[in-house]
């Protein structure tokens, strides 16, 4: 019988958090911006340059452990990682080693299997590298310094889970908590949110963990998922021939479906870390913890709770809404502007959720903005569009922010409620269907339908139904 | 009178009264440069056309009023490892030939602001790496007290500059005695502050956790006054200290007083066993006796571990070396190797082609010493005896409100004489680096000349943040030297 | 001399601090390191236990910056010293496979 092996997989999470600067230095973390346009003499490594840490990198990264169950390591320092690589303009990495600002925490998961603890072995505050760009036509690297220095921390778990489907739970988990934390947008696409899996086999009911390999260049669950599977049957191939498995860093390549290994014989791996003489350490006080604790915002169970008190609207709704950051905030804020949650959960839950799956996007990618949505309801409880047109006007809108109001009057949408406009149009429909008319006087309902249809139809659509429909009647009856 | 016989303070005041002009203060400052660089080398980069022009507007802030400190209009040099923005920069490096920073260092800026008037970059050992100015890439320093020797180092071109009337200060800096033995030898006054008094901002690093930047000046009263302008508490320095929080502040000229009654002097006896020249020995001892007779209570203590202090200081500032010279990469500024095949051989080349033999060898044991087997045994156990050596020093400082020693063992030696034995050079330190290992305040004071006719010079020591008491007793002796020379 | 430096150690230390050094400097370069080395094994002789080591003189901590943006684009700068530069990039040897 074949032999059965057991998966024990930890994950380096990079996080990339929400400060409008970098971690050193005041240049700003904005995404995208011509090449090296955010940067300064301590971002690119310049000679004399100063590192001076950034107060709300530590908020945020007290804020993500406490969220996580860590202990929250009073005294921290920093530490130079030492590597030559040109995205790293000084040579040695920023980060934190001997004395992480957080340990030893825990991250609940949901699995077929019931709840599972996923272990936090630390938490630490870095500095992310530059972006090399290749350039082919003179066989070399351009080096930009704008992403040099954004803080970043890394969420380093224990080798607990034991799926990639634990993998993506756990991932899913960490994102909506450090959304609603506001520590970090979690984009993967944008590389805000960088998972590198430590995979290890074993066989079944051993108790040592396997060697294990680091996967790096992860950039969607998708790539995690399959990437997982490939290393996974990588390692028992090499078991089953009665090779080892080699400690090493492999790089993922999605588009051929494989790995293969970094290393060169240029990397000592000797890092020679030790405590940055130029940064003072951290001392988190009392005090200081206590306000971040107060500060932590609203987390999903309590953010459920209270909908339930405040809106009316499903459960069902309740849990799709505040299961995104979000969602749950482009909710809340539309709510505060025109007051009617149910139909702001209605948008939300329909058409929004249709076209994100549609297009493949997440809730943090949509653009529209809640006093748009506020307009679009606002105009459809005055009668100045119907349903029909709101939806074209909402694909527009979430296409590319626009204003409602402004779009209706120039797009020439707004509803007829002229009726006198109304009534001409009608009597032509009328004189123009004779048979309809008579269908009518015999009784048969089904004819004001096609009549109503017809008038919408010379309406343009600009009309309201139920206006139509009154109208057709009286002048039928007034026949 | 004769404009460079002015000292820095005295200049400024005959500017400000208009008996001099600041560009007639430069005019003859560079005058005295073309008479004496040929010889001297005690400058990398002059800049004359930038030095007249700021000379000028020196002058013209001083008519209208503008200008009123004590350095005002006063020619200045900078030690090359200070970034001066638009001034090549190159730390006497190959590696940095044609270095522009974009930036001035921080206590640049401050003088400049208090009025001085920009010269040019001074000489120095590589990356501040020496103790002679003999590994300069550009070339050795001369002693103007007598060209055959060196004149100390690190910041030898600012301590020769000083000593020649090539500037009226110098700014230097400091990481295990560099300001205070090329002061030493060259018979000029050099004070290392507490550390984090002067911004380390735009001072590029040699070993930042040791690095302080300090005046070399011709007396007591310049060096206050330049110390007074330099030092500040600077945001983007994060070992930068806010004086005034820790109770004392930076008006280190109203120190300047003739008294030094009471002061509890200790001499380490450790400072004057073997190795120390014996006219050295007895000229910093006639010099206790001087205190001693302006009413300073000197005696005779034992501080220990003071020949571990080069063992622990070479450990500590070769880790952190090795770890800020690695930005030297020839990807962002400097030289780069003109033919390389991929990145790591143009890592190598480039580093290979740009640093000279003693940084080499010092990178080198900082890699080592970080490394993974010997970080703990190495690296932490430098740090440990470092902790040690501070508390020895707590101990005598609850005894003695200054400690008296010499700068170094010896006077200033022959050229090329240092350089053949890296070790005996480091062993040359003795006297100076416990001082940067403990943060201390020390300043150094020519006080006789030996039998060649170069400088001896006097080590006074303080506790952190107490660069007032070595004013005053600097001061002090200067005076009472001063009356006894005439 | 208590510690040999061998030829590994000091190709390994060149890997480290990215220096090709001749025959003659590696020679060399093994002569001083050894020599430092037995140097630096006196601080051995000093009995270090229950010593913290003293990464800080002072006793400094919390020193930060508020999360305001103070730099404007300073690109021309960042890249006036390059020894190569390409649309507004630094050029660096190839770095991709």
């Amino acid at each position: 019988m074949a032999k059965q092996y057991e998966t024990a997989i930890g994950l380096e999470v990079h996080v990339e958090l929400a400060t409008k600067t970098k971690i050193f230095c005041g240049c700003s973390t904005a995404f995208g911006g011509a090449p090296n346009t955010h940067t300064c003499p301590v971002c690119t490594g310049m000679p004399g340059a100063l590192p001076v840490l950034n107060r709300q990198v530590v908020n945020y990264a007290v804020a993500v452990g406490l969220a996580t169950n860590c202990t929250i390591a009073r005294h921290c320092r920093f530490d130079r990682k030492n590597y030559f690589y040109p995205d790293n303009p000084q040579n040695y990495q920023i980060s934190q080693l001997y004395l992480p600002i957080c340990k030893n925490g825990h991250v609940d998961i949901e699995t077929p299997d019931g709840t599972k603890s996923v272990g936090i072995h630390e938490i630490h505050m870095e500095e992310d590298a530059g972006k090399l760009i290749h350039d082919a036509g003179e066989d070399c690297s351009l080096v930009d310094y704008n992403r040099s220095g954004v803080p970043l921390i890394e969420i380093v778990s224990e080798p607990d889970m034991r799926s990639a489907q634990e993998v993506i739970a756990y991932l899913e988990k960490l994102r909506m908590m450090i959304q609603y934390l506001g520590a970090s947008d979690c984009k993967l696409n944008e590389g805000s949110m960088r998972a590198d899996v430590n995979l290890s086999v074993r066989e079944a009911g051993a108790e040592e963990l396997g060697t294990r390999t680091e996967m790096k260049n992860l950039n969607s669950f998708r790539a995690i998922t399959r990437a997982i599977a490939c290393e996974r049957a990588r390692q028992i191939a090499l078991i089953e021939s009665g090779q080892q498995v080699t400690q090493e860093t492999r790089r993922w390549d999605d588009a051929r479906e494989e790995s293969c290994a970094m290393r060169s014989k240029e990397d000592a791996q000797d890092y020679r870390y030790f405590p940055d003489p130029d940064l003072a350490p951290v001392f988190v006080s009392d005090a200081w913890l206590a306000q971040i604790r107060d500060s932590q915002p609203e987390f999903r169970g309590e953010k459920m709770a209270r909908y339930r008190q405040e809106y009316a609207i499903p459960e069902y709704d309740i849990g799709i809404i505040t299961d995104s950051k979000p969602l749950a905030d482009l909710f809340e804020a539309t709510v505060a502007i025109c007051g009617q949650p149910k139909k702001v959960s209605n948008w939300l839950m329909g058409e929004t959720l249709r076209l994100l799956k549609e297009k493949g996007m997440d809730p943090e990618d949509i653009v529209f903005s809640p006093a748009n949505l506020a307009k679009l309801i606002g105009l459809v409880d005055s009668g100045a569009v119907n349903t029909t047109v709101a939806k074209e006007v909402f694909e527009a809108m979430f296409a590319g922010d626009i204003d409602p109001e402004i779009y209706v009057e120039e797009k020439g949408l707004r509803m007829v409620s002229d009726e006198g406009a109304l009534r001409n149009k009608a009597e032509e429909v009328v004189a123009a269907n004779p048979q309809s008319v008579t269908d009518y006087r015999n009784g048969k309902e089904r004819a004001i339908g096609f009549l109503v249809g017809q008038t919408m139809k010379a309406m343009k659509g600009k009309a309201d139904p139920g206006m139509v429909n009154r109208v057709l009647r009286d002048l039928l009856d007034e026949m | 009178m004769d404009i460079l016989a002015y000292s820095a303070v005295e200049l400024s005041a005959a500017i400000r009264e208009g008996s001099v002009t600041a560009v007639e203060a430069m005019e003859a400052v560079l005058a005295r440069i073309d008479e004496k660089e040929r010889v001297l080398n005690a400058y990398v980069t002059i800049d004359r056309e930038r030095a007249l022009k700021a000379a000028a507007a020196a002058q013209e802030k001083i008519e209208k009023g503008e200008l009123t400190g004590p350095l005002a209009g006063v020619p200045a040099a900078v030690k090359d490892n200070l970034c001066t923005e638009g001034m090549r920069t190159t730390c006497s490096s190959k590696i940095l030939e044609n270095f522009v920073p974009a930036f001035s260092a921080e206590a640049v800026v401050n003088l400049e602001k208090a009025g001085a008037v920009l010269i040019g970059k001074t000489n120095m050992d590589e990356f501040a790496m020496g103790s002679t100015t003999e590994t300069s890439a550009w070339g050795v320093t001369r002693n103007p007290q007598n060209t055959d020797h060196v004149p100390g180092g690190s910041s030898g071109g600012s301590a020769a500059a000083v000593a020649a009337g090539e500037c009226f200060f110098a700014l230097g800096s400091d990481t295990g005695g560099s300001i205070r033995q090329p002061a030493s030898f060259c018979g000029v006054v050099g004070l290392k502050p507490t550390y984090g008094t002067v911004s380390r901002y735009g001072l590029i690093a040699y070993a930042s956790s040791l690095d302080q930047i300090g005046p070399l000046t011709r007396n007591v009263a310049d060096c206050a006054a330049v110390l007074e302008a330099a030092a500040s508490h600077d945001p983007k320095d994060s070992t930068s200290i806010d004086r005034k929080r820790v109770g004392e502040d930076t008006d280190f000229t109203a120190a300047l007083q003739d008294d030094v009654t009471g002061m509890r002097i200790g001499i380490p006896r450790d400072y004057f066993g073997e190795g120390l020249d014996s006219e050295v020995r007895s000229a910093v001892l006639a010099a206790a006796e001087v205190l001693a007779a302006k009413g300073a209570v000197v005696e005779e203590f034992d501080l220990s571990l003071v020949s571990y202090a080069i063992p622990a200081y070479y450990t500590i500032a070769a880790a952190e070396a090795s770890s800020n010279l690695e930005r030297f990469d020839g990807i962002k500024y400097g030289h780069r190797a003109a033919a390389y095949e991929g990145l790591h051989d143009m890592y190598k080349k480039t580093r290979s082609e740009g640093f000279g033999a003693e940084v080499k060898r010092r990178i080198m044991l900082g890699a080592f010493v970080l490394s993974s087997g010997c970080y703990d045994a190495c690296y932490l156990k430098a740090l440990k005896v470092k902790a040690m050596i501070k508390k020895a020093f707590d101990e005598a400082f609850a005894m003695y409100d200054l400690i008296l020693g010499p700068v170094a063992p010896t006077t200033a030696p022959r050229l090329g004489e240092s350089l053949s034995d890296p070790l005996k050079m480091y062993l040359g330190d003795i006297y100076t680096v416990a001082v940067n290992l403990a943060g201390l305040p020390a300043v150094s004071l020519p006080c006789e000349v030996d039998a060649k006719g170069l400088p001896v010079g006097l080590q006074l020591i303080a506790d952190s943040f107490q660069e007032k008491k070595l004013i005053r007793a600097a001061y002090t002796y200067e005076q009472a030297h001063h009356k006894e020379m005439r | 001399m208590a510690n040999v430096i061998t030829d590994e150690t000091i190709e390994y230390v060149g890997i480290l601090a990215k220096l090709a050094l001749s025959d003659e400097e590696k020679e060399q370069a093994k002569k001083d390191m050894g020599r430092m080395l037995d140097y630096i094994d006196r601080l051995g002789e000093l009995d270090t236990a229950g010593v913290e080591p003293m990464f800080h003189v002072f006793p400094v901590q919390n020193v930060f910056r508020e999360d305001v943006v103070t730099n404007g684009d300073e690109r021309e700068k960042t890249l006036q010293n390059a020894p190569g530069a390409k649309d507004g990039m630094f050029v660096a040897p190839r770095t991709f496979d």
